[in-house]
């Protein structure tokens, strides 16, 4: 039974992992970016719910609807004023970038927020629990794995029943075609990476009011997040919550046999993924 | 006239294909542009379809100069290209290609996809293929048809025979009366010369970047084509 519950546990787990991807997905396979800023961007959502909750004494969930416009209209800025600017053949160059934006916004939240661990109040459900079947799981794990799965399920809508979705698609294939279309790819960019960050915002509400965090936590949430996108293979939001799961679930199992073990049992079922299905399991046949 | 090109240079870098080309289309004509590979004809294409930027005076559209204007502001003027090689997304469905070309279509014109269907019937019945997994000829029904939704009043044709069986390139041009039926005008880049002759109400051969030959396919003598089209005497 101990381990049916840490299998739970850990499936649960993977739904936040799959949160902290599912933006990083999006982005790479619309615009074949790697944004080394993705966990950086998930600190600093979750310190702007922070502000909001803490500053105007609004609930969590009322913060995230107001901190998921304002997220996304800095995604958008991202993308039209820095990111569009380095995109091109050469990968470098929007590597470079993104790494150097991870730095400033951990320098920054530094200054603003100093090293000290904090937490996004969440008094009604922090230590609420449910029992589902014969084991008993928290409701803000649940309530994480089913905002991932929504939050899945409202972008594949978005990307194959919508003709935002076929912009992406199209642009993702070829974008001097699209622009024949009368697409404008970095317009269709930056609507990508605005949409990205609102994923993000959910994500930073899981993360901030699941646990502590800190200015630096940003770069091992990325890999956790490059990790589950690489299980699940290369722009598959579906695969990205399988790797996620994966991660999670290998996590608590290594957990379960020594505490020391959590983290390095997820970069071990990594590295097996990655041996056996180099392409992810759920890879794009182009990709 | 609707559109116009004055002394235009165009290349890619420093490698320059076209040298002070001159060419015009007027209202629901269809124009012709032959010539052998490497030519300049797809250079053309490309620089009036926005794809390479130019000076904004080297092409004129109702006299307006749009040299500069990108791919996207070009769609919305009326002018379509159905680019070399077809190219159409290989994530959409036939019927999710058609539709993008119709996604910042012009006003109420006629071409739905009900009437892109009527004139190609194959492309209902594979709607919800993948379009790259049709074949040559029915993928390029499908790059016209998705040129065609955006309504055009120019469209322009990028060596739609090319690579193509001569049954299925008979098939292709014979949907070219029924799209200047509704009034747009055509430019067909071709390489075979008795084909772009039989279509056009005028021909222009391009030879190394530039117009070398013009005029009406009645003008045009045999020698007069195999000169321009290859240089030297026929």
């Amino acid at each position: 039974m101990i381990w049916l519950d840490t299998i739970v546990q850990g499936i649960l787990l993977g739904g936040l992992y799959a949160l902290f991807a599912t933006g990083l997905s999006l982005v790479f396979g619309i615009m074949r970016l790697v944004n080394l800023a993705h966990g950086d961007m998930i600190v600093l959502a979750a310190y702007l719910i922070l502000v909001l909750v803490t500053g105007l004494g609004l609930s969590p969930w009322l913060a995230v609807l107001i901190a998921a416009p304002l997220m996304f209209a800095l995604g958008w800025l991202l993308q039209r004023v820095v990111l569009n600017r380095v995109l091109g053949p050469d990968i470098l160059p929007p590597l470079l970038v993104t790494f150097g934006l991870s730095i400033a916004i951990q320098n920054a939240l530094l200054e603003g927020f100093s090293a000290d661990s904090r937490r996004i109040p969440n008094p009604d459900l922090e230590g609420a629990s449910v029992a589902l079947g014969p084991v008993t799981v928290g409701v803000m794990p649940v309530l994480t794995f089913a905002s991932a799965v929504l939050v899945i399920v409202i972008l594949n809508r978005v990307i194959y029943g919508t003709p935002l979705g076929r912009s992406f698609r199209a642009t993702s294939d070829d974008p001097v075609t699209a622009g024949l279309m009368g697409i404008e790819p970095m317009k269709v960019f930056a609507v990508a990476t605005g949409i990205a960050m609102m994923v993000v915002t959910v994500a930073a509400l899981y993360l901030g009011t699941r646990a502590n965090f800190d200015p630096a936590i940003g770069p091992a949430r990325l890999i956790y997040a490059f990790q589950a996108v690489i299980i699940g293979g290369l722009g598959s939001l579906w695969g990205t919550l399988a790797g996620g799961v994966i991660i999670g679930v290998a996590q608590t199992l290594g957990a379960a046999v020594n505490p020391e073990w959590q983290i390095l049992a997820g970069h071990l079922a990594f590295l097996l993924v990655l041996l056996i299905r180099p392409r992810g399991l759920f890879p794009r046949a182009r990709d | 006239m609707l559109l116009e090109t004055r002394s235009l240079d165009a290349g890619y870098g420093r490698f320059r294909a076209l040298f002070g080309v001159d060419i015009r289309v007027d209202a629901g004509e269809c124009v012709a542009i032959i010539g052998a590979n490497g030519a300049g004809k797809s250079t053309l294409m490309r620089s009036i379809a926005g794809v390479l930027p130019n000076a904004p005076e080297m092409i004129l559209h109702q006299g307006e100069p749009i040299g500069a204007l990108s791919a996207a502001a070009i769609l919305q003027r009326g002018i379509a290209m159905v680019p070399e090689g077809r190219r159409l997304f290989p994530s959409l469905s036939v019927e999710e290609n058609l539709l993008i070309g119709g996604q910042k279509r012009r006003g109420n014109g006629q071409w739905t996809l009900d009437s892109i269907y009527a004139l190609f019937p194959i492309l209902r019945e594979k709607r919800s293929m993948p379009g790259t997994a049709l074949s040559g000829g029915q993928q390029q029904m499908v790059a016209i048809g998705r040129a065609l939704m955006s309504n055009p009043e120019l469209l322009l044709c990028d060596e739609i025979s090319l690579g193509l069986a001569p049954v299925v390139i008979r098939d292709i041009y014979a949907a070219l009366p029924r799209i200047r039926e509704t009034g747009a005008a055509v430019i067909v880049v071709e390489q075979d010369i008795t084909q772009a002759l039989r279509v056009a109400d005028r021909v222009y051969c391009l030879m190394e970047g530039r117009v070398t030959l013009s005029g009406t396919p009645a003008e045009l003598t045999r020698e007069a084509i195999h000169s321009a089209y290859f240089g030297g005497h026929a």
